[in-house]
């Protein structure tokens, strides 16, 4: 494998508009019609909020604080944040798009799976990310990926926020422990 | 000195807390933020999360209580945690030792945090000083001294209401001199820069040093009560009656009694506090308690929130987990 940059910006716009043409093509194919979405503070959020207004969904967008149901919390304790979860919805029995920034271990996305079905019992959930990375350690995959990356196991990939545009995001890949 | 720093392990991370006397105002706002994270879960059908799935926590209340003790119990379960309600028949307990004798009999069972309630000043602290290094010691009231959560989620409820503590009035009303209640939120307000604090209440029951807590006293309600945005009132104990501060029930409703006559004097969108529980017609006046500007049942709420948000970060230490691992 070539070495990488140390940042290197991805064609984020681009990779926006793969992910909801995608996640469309994904939900007729299901004949899924009025999904709910739930992102994942706080990466996933800002990708959950695009597709949103991509797809035109009619029902409030749900946001996801898993901290409470991390794996690791002994190891790391406490950290104040100031994002309750929020699913302004009822999920019984209802189609959720789940949204990420990044899926790496699936950690998080195990987490935010126990997190959702405290709020009830959906009737299905499609994982939707914008990068998905190797180096899994649990039996997760999206359902759709807007790009896939292979890394080196000590490095990041970190989804920056261009603070001038809302729109435009920056994907770094930093030199990790 | 000492006092303050038995709260705050190495890393200056709460470890018990037992007064909120000393504690930085980051650290207050670090508890809120995580109550206002936890106040989600109450939403969840299943209202519980896993943080402290495996944790044991021993309420030991020597002294009755309903609203803190069931709000303290379902904060630990809805952390996962299991919880042990021990009654403590305070005749047995009444010498020292024997206390320490059952506490170290019940960290002999693995229990990871002591939620103590007791009628003697400074109960807490003392266990404190005497528990495991990796045990946790919550202060849910002592004496006249401290109750340091029912003022978190006092200021919880505030902050909801009111967002910035910067620019409030508070008025409390009451028994100041014997409430560990007010005694919490007046070093909470002042933490949290209320620029504002007046204890309002008769001569009898208002400490001569309260002054000195940054705190303006009145002795009149129509004085007191001008512009205010809290009005929080205090339980009367009338077991206080007994010792002549106080005139009677119906004198005392008559002169500090809260009354919808009397709540105009105050911002139009005051809110009006309680800690519970209510003596209506003593201290406040029942239209009043069930009015539009009572905020009192969702202080119960929020102490739940607020209970979690203590619990968790006490025993989410990164220094605990550094103990565990040198044991494993």
């Amino acid at each position: 494998m070539t070495e990488r940059p140390e940042t290197e910006d991805l064609n984020t716009p681009a990779l926006l508009d793969k992910l909801s043409s995608d996640l469309r093509n994904l939900l007729q194919s299901r004949n899924i019609e009025n999904p709910l979405m739930i992102g994942i503070h706080s990466g996933g959020a800002w990708i959950a909020k695009e597709l949103h207004h991509k797809l035109n969904i009619q029902q409030p967008l749900g946001t996801l604080n898993i901290s409470f149901y991390r794996d690791d919390f002994t190891r790391i304790g406490m950290h104040p944040q100031v994002e309750p979860s929020n699913l302004p919805f009822d999920v019984n029995d209802q189609h959720i798009v789940l949204v990420d920034d990044v899926l790496h271990t699936g950690r998080t996305i195990r987490a935010a799976l126990n997190e959702i079905f405290d709020y009830g019992r959906p009737a299905s959930v499609i994982l939707a990310v914008l990068v998905e990375r190797d180096c899994r350690e649990l039996p997760i995959s999206a359902d759709v990926a807007a790009t896939s990356i292979e890394l080196k196991q000590n490095q990041h990939i970190k989804l920056n926020r261009n603070e001038d545009n809302h729109h435009l995001l920056t994907l770094s890949i930093e030199e990790g422990k | 000195m000492k006092q303050h720093d038995i709260q705050l392990d190495h890393d200056g991370k709460l470890r018990h807390f037992l007064t909120i006397e000393g504690l930085k105002k980051q650290m207050l706002l670090d508890i809120l933020d995580n109550a206002e994270n936890f106040s989600s879960v109450g939403n969840q059908q299943v209202k519980k999360v896993p943080l402290l799935r495996g944790k044991t926590i021993a309420n030991l209340f020597f002294e009755a209580s309903t609203r803190t003790r069931t709000t303290f119990e379902l904060a630990a379960k809805r952390l996962s945690a299991d919880v042990l309600n021990i009654n403590i028949n305070t005749s047995a307990t009444s010498k020292g030792e024997s206390l320490l004798d059952m506490l170290h009999n019940l960290e002999a069972m693995q229990v990871d945090m002591f939620v103590v309630r007791h009628h003697s000043s400074g109960a807490a602290h003392f266990i404190a000083q005497h528990v495991a290094p990796h045990i946790s010691v919550i202060n849910a009231g002592d004496g006249s001294h401290a109750h340091p959560t029912q003022a978190m989620l006092d200021m919880f409820t505030i902050r909801r209401h009111k967002q910035d503590f910067t620019k409030l009035t508070v008025a409390i009303i009451g028994d100041i001199m014997h409430s560990r209640v007010a005694r919490s939120q007046i070093h909470a307000l002042n933490t949290l820069g209320v620029p504002e604090i007046r204890v309002i209440g008769p001569q009898t029951i208002i400490p001569n040093e309260a002054a000195h807590l940054g705190v303006h006293v009145y002795h009149d309600m129509h004085q007191g009560l001008q512009n205010v945005d809290v009005v929080i009132m205090l339980r009367l104990q009338r077991e206080r009656m007994a010792g002549a501060l106080l005139p009677s029930e119906h004198e005392y409703f008559h002169m500090f009694g809260l009354t919808e006559e009397k709540l105009k004097l105050a911002k139009a969108d005051a809110i009006v506090m309680h800690p519970g529980p209510i003596n209506r017609g003593v201290e406040i006046e029942s239209s009043v308690a069930d009015g539009s500007q009572s905020v009192i049942l969702e202080q119960v709420t929020h102490g739940i929130s607020v209970r979690m948000a203590v619990m968790s970060m006490a025993l989410g230490r990164s220094s605990l987990v550094d103990q565990e691992r040198s044991q494993s």
